[in-house]
């Protein structure tokens, strides 16, 4: 496996929506690559056609009825929010739209 | 619009209907349009921590019948999480289905004859919405957003297009059938104005035999005037582009319905990175063969089946009749047609009760059997009740409830006796000699006169024709 | 304090009220919480609410429930209406959850007595509640050593004598170790067991909720009320809560013991001795012992850094300062919320949410995520091969006992291998218990480890309990 470069974290970093100083980019990519290597026993194993493992019990068909259950008060939510207006969470301006 | 110059377009549609469910897709919130913001929220759907998924039945059953009804394969199916940062996504991901969706592949027909492939259709839920201040209430320029998570959690279906489609006009074909579709499995109530369905749309141009060339996404069109608009505006802005020498960049484009353009919309820091993984919180989905099958035989017919058994019958009976079908069709109108051409009905009558009565007051048409309608035209063909009449029991049905018989009767519409009926026309002759003297002479309009004033004295109750037979007969 | 089992029954009896009794566990408290930092919030007046509920049905002649005014510490990362949870994390501090865990309700409907939230290392990540944003906790038997993580404050409520019931996490090892490290019994039930409805999630496939007790009975009383069947947690197994404390007793007689090597191995000597006459205690009892090797274990470690990290990634996404919790403003909402993640998560945190995106990214899924995915696979028919030769298995928790403060902290893998014993049970979903078992260096608790096929909680708590009664405490 091609080692862990230090702009794979970089981009990582970014993707996870961290900022990282570049002291912090040199000490994680370090750390990171130690665990990766640990892990090179694993990648080494061949297993094609093993299945993975979905849940370890095969639950399937969980489902619940249509039906109504209480919502949150109105109040109580928007209390939790950092910034409100008109009864709608507040954010800085989004820029560029969703995917 | 044919493009110039020997190009062809190639589109691809993705459409979104939010489900017709009670309840939200993975919680008990209603699922219900047009409530005061962040009114119908609760742990799950605002993706407070410690907060888990559970899967609305309801929202399976519905998906299923939109598969059955595209003819694609159920297959067993999980949900992965689509991962990305927004601020109406209360998780930071999606739940939503990946390499294996509850529905792959089938087809839709359209009425031109034309084959469209889906690949599939699948399960996802939708996001919270925002409302951007300042600017001009876009996106761009504007100071902030404020975020309504009550759509957050809703279910939705996304049907994927094969790249079959070869015109705007056959896109909205496409778009128009499908809406009938999911209309009739119950799924969804199709209004694309309150963003239940939403389209976009992949275009591409190619030189007919050419491989396929570089596609745009178009976003989130909200009606079919859009989609036809956009679709042709981005086929000969792709066009212009390559013969200018220039090339198609991939990327997502915005419609712009006032300025009737697509625009680029900001391009991202970097590549979208989903990093799909099968969602641990929810277990695979795997519809029994019974379960499809339930679903398979509580399936009502489909527009297309609905079209071919009305043009049948008017084929020969009453061809000028065959281009009004779409709009009984579209309108779910057809049972009442059919069952009363098939009781033997005049079809313009059947045609005309349908499209107008019964239009009028569509959101009750619930409380009017097609028994009830059939039986209603056969009195107002046999002349038991005249046109005023019957219209007007159709309308107290469609109010009210109940059924034509005793309706007419409490109304007191009983047939106005044939004797009756002379004596009154007879009266009539009498006091307007003059009339009556250039009626005689051939004066065929004013047969008009002579009903109008039967219908006056009798209050609506004679029957037109009938009126007709006894000046007639007086001559 | 008195034990889960003898509280219950004395103030069912009206023998003692649960006001004495939680008015115990605050001195208890307060006596000891500034030095060793267990409690981040105390709910005095909720506790006294809930007390005086307990009591007053117990003077109208009703019956409270099994854990009748049983004081219970919970670890902070499990919801309760209106108490600050924060997972020892500052992106959360002073959030209010609005809603309480399902475990927490049936707690309450047992008539316990929740006192407050315990310690944590961050998010549940860390093996010795050094990664707590608030400070470590200190363990109760020797305050220059870590009490284990992540659940050392739901371990160290219990062994400095606060409540006799907490509840902790364990994803990898979290109730286990820190039960071992403290003197405890921890139990990591069956995946599906117990409800995560309300336990804020680290590693969704993983996580499951269980007791730390100082007893065998104790941990299996809380388990019954815990347990079972939850509509609200789709991976919630289908049937009620099992009947567990009529079995403690039941004893091994007849039972074959598998004795894994790779369970084993690496430990200190002073641990293998401990498992050694662990497995003569077992065969006196009456067991079968045999000799197991299962070298698909020694996989686990890696599968587990990579399955883990990539979910808690996922998980962590929402914590965007948008609706709840810490915010760092900026001008636009992405500056936002990379600021506010980067202010409030600390580096344990940050190092496996980026370890984990890295491990789902386009390109290296196969390699690592969906790899580590075939791992899981691979221990799970190890395990059931392992169950073909034996009922139960039998190892150590962890390698040492409990470490000073900063032994483990300069390199992140050298915590992580602490972890090597525990991991294996919570990839295969299924359930394991650490009992107390013996003392080492300087006289610090020895865990030793039972595991289990799935649902087997029953026969575990009666392996746990002969090995309890052999180590002095019947």
């Amino acid at each position: 496996m091609p080692n862990l470069r230090r702009e794979d974290v970089a981009h990582v970093a970014k993707l996870a929506r961290l900022t990282m100083s570049e002291a912090e980019l040199d000490k994680f990519t370090e750390q990171l690559g130690q665990v990766l290597d640990h892990a090179s026993d694993m990648n080494a194993l061949d297993l094609e056609g093993v299945i993975p493992t979905a849940h370890p019990f095969g639950l399937i068909n969980v489902v619940r009825d249509d039906e109504r259950r209480a919502s949150l008060d109105h109040d109580v939510v928007i209390a939790m929010a950092p910034d409100a207006e008109d009864g709608r969470f507040a954010v800085p301006r989004i820029l560029g739209d969703a995917p | 619009m044919t493009l110039s110059g020997g190009w062809e377009m190639v589109v691809g549609l993705e459409v979104h209907t939010e489900l017709k469910t009670n309840t939200k897709m993975f919680c008990g919130c209603a699922n219900a349009f047009g409530a005061a913001p962040n009114t119908n929220v609760c742990p799950v759907c605002l993706g407070l921590p410690g907060s888990l998924p559970v899967l609305n039945v309801r929202a399976v059953e519905l998906a299923m019948a939109i598969g059955t009804a595209l003819h694609s394969t159920i297959s067993p199916s999980t949900f992965h999480r689509k991962n990305y940062f927004y601020p109406d996504m209360p998780k930071d991901f999606q739940i939503s289905q990946y390499d294996l969706p509850i529905n792959a592949g089938g087809y839709l027909d359209l009425p031109d004859g034309s084959r469209v492939s889906i690949e599939r259709a699948h399960l996802e839920e939708d996001t919270g919405k925002s409302t951007h201040l300042g600017g001009s209430g876009r996106i761009h320029g504007a100071d902030r957003s404020l975020v309504d998570y009550n759509r957050s959690g809703v279910p939705l279906v996304e049907i994927v297009s094969g790249p079959d489609i070869r015109s705007s006009s056959q896109a909205r074909t496409y778009a128009a059938e499908l809406r009938g579709i999911l209309i009739a499995t119950g799924a969804s109530d199709g209004r694309m104005e309150e963003g239940s369905m939403r389209i976009d749309a992949n275009v591409s141009v190619r030189r007919p035999g050419e491989p396929l060339g570089t596609r745009c996404e178009i976003k989130n069109l909200n009606s079919l005037r859009s989609l036809v608009r956009a679709i042709d505006f981005e086929a000969a802005r792709q066009v212009a582009l390559l013969e200018g020498g220039g090339s198609v960049r991939q990327e997502t484009r915005h419609w712009d319905e006032n300025l009737g353009s697509t625009s680029t919309m900001r391009v991202k820091e970097e590549a979208d990175d989903y990093r799909y993984f099968r969602e641990p919180d929810l277990v695979d989905l795997v519809p029994d063969q019974a379960w499809q099958d339930r679903v398979r035989d509580g399936l009502k017919p489909m527009p297309a089946e609905r079209r071919a058994a009305l043009t049948q019958r008017l084929r020969d009976r009453a061809p000028a009749l065959l281009d009004a079908l779409e709009v009984v069709i579209d309108l779910g109108l057809d049972p009442y047609v059919i069952a009363a051409l098939d009781a033997e009905v005049d079809a313009d009558l059947a045609f005309a009760r349908a499209a107008n009565e019964i239009a009028s007051d569509l959101v009750h048409a619930d409380n009017l059997s097609v028994e009830s309608y059939v039986a209603t035209l056969l009195m107002e063909q046999s002349g038991d009740l005249s046109a005023t009449q019957a219209k007007a029991v159709l309308v107290e049905i469609l109010a009210n409830g109940g059924e034509p018989v005793s309706i007419a009767r409490n109304k007191g519409f009983e047939r106005l006796a044939s004797d009756a009926l002379s004596e009154v026309v007879a009266t009539l002759i009498e006091e307007n000699p003059d009339e009556w003297s250039r009626y005689r002479d051939g004066d065929e309009k004013l047969a008009q006169f002579f009903i109008g004033q039967v219908m006056k004295l009798t209050k609506g109750q004679a029957n037109g024709k009938e009126v007709i037979a006894a000046l007639q007969a007086r001559r | 304090m008195k034990s889960v089992r003898q509280t219950a029954l004395d103030v069912q009896n009206g023998d003692a009220s649960a006001l004495s009794v939680l008015e115990e566990s605050l001195a208890h408290i307060r006596a000891r919480n500034d030095e060793l930092n267990v409690f981040l919030y105390v709910d005095e007046e909720g506790a006294r609410a809930a007390a005086s509920a307990v009591d007053e049905r117990v003077a109208r002649g009703e019956n409270v429930g099994a854990l009748a005014g049983v004081p219970v510490a919970l670890k902070d990362n499990l919801c309760q209406t209106d108490i600050p949870t924060t997972c020892s994390s500052k992106i959360l501090e002073g959030w209010r959850a609005p809603y309480s865990a399902t475990v927490v309700d049936r707690l309450l409907l047992a008539g316990a007595v929740p006192v407050g939230k315990t310690n944590l290392d961050e998010f549940a990540m860390g093996s010795s509640t050094e990664n707590s944003a608030f400070g470590p906790t200190k363990n109760p038997l020797d305050t220059t050593r870590v009490p284990g993580g992540s659940s050392g404050g739901s371990a160290a409520a219990v062994a400095a004598d606060m409540t006799p019931l907490a509840l902790g996490s364990d994803t990898g090892g979290s109730i286990r170790q820190p039960a071992a490290l403290c003197g405890l019994i921890g139990v990591k039930p069956t995946y599906g067991l117990v409800s995560r409805y309300g336990l804020i999630a680290f590693a969704s496939s993983l996580d499951q909720i269980g007791p730390l007790t100082k007893t065998v009975a104790d941990a299996a009383m809380a388990l019954e009320v815990i347990a079972g069947h939850d509509p609200l947690d789709s991976t919630s197994l289908p049937e009620p809560s099992p009947s567990l404390v009529a079995h403690v007793e039941d004893g091994v007689a007849g039972k074959r013991i598998g004795v894994v090597r790779d369970l084993i191995d690496g430990a200190d000597d002073e641990v293998v001795a401990a498992v050694d006459r662990a497995v003569e205690v077992l065969r006196e009892a009456g067991a079968t012992i045999v000799e197991l090797s299962v070298p698909e274990f020694r996989l686990g470690l890696s599968a587990y850094y990579l399955i883990a990290p990539a979910e808690a990634s996922s998980n962590l996404a929402r914590f965007d300062g948008v609706r709840y919790g810490l915010r760092v403003n900026a001008d636009d909402v992405t500056a936002m919320m990379e600021a506010t993640r980067t202010a409030g998560f600390g580096d344990e945190v940050k190092r496996r949410i980026m370890l984990g995106t890295y491990a789902l990214s386009a390109g290296y899924y196969d390699a690592y995520y969906g790899q580590a995915l075939k791992v899981r696979t691979l221990t799970i028919d190890a395990f059931r091969r392992a169950y073909q030769e034996a009922d139960l298995l039998l190892g150590a928790t962890t390698p040492s006992v409990a470490f000073e403060f900063g032994s483990k902290t300069a390199d992140p893998m050298a915590m992580y291998l602490s972890d090597v014993f525990t991991i294996p049970s919570n990839l295969s979903g299924e359930p394991a218990i650490s009992i107390p078992f013996g003392t080492g260096e300087a006289g610090l608790p020895i865990g030793v480890q039972l595991l289990g096929p799935g649902r087997s909680e029953a026969q575990l708590f009666a392996g746990a309990r002969v090995l309890e009664i052999a180590d002095g405490r019947p």
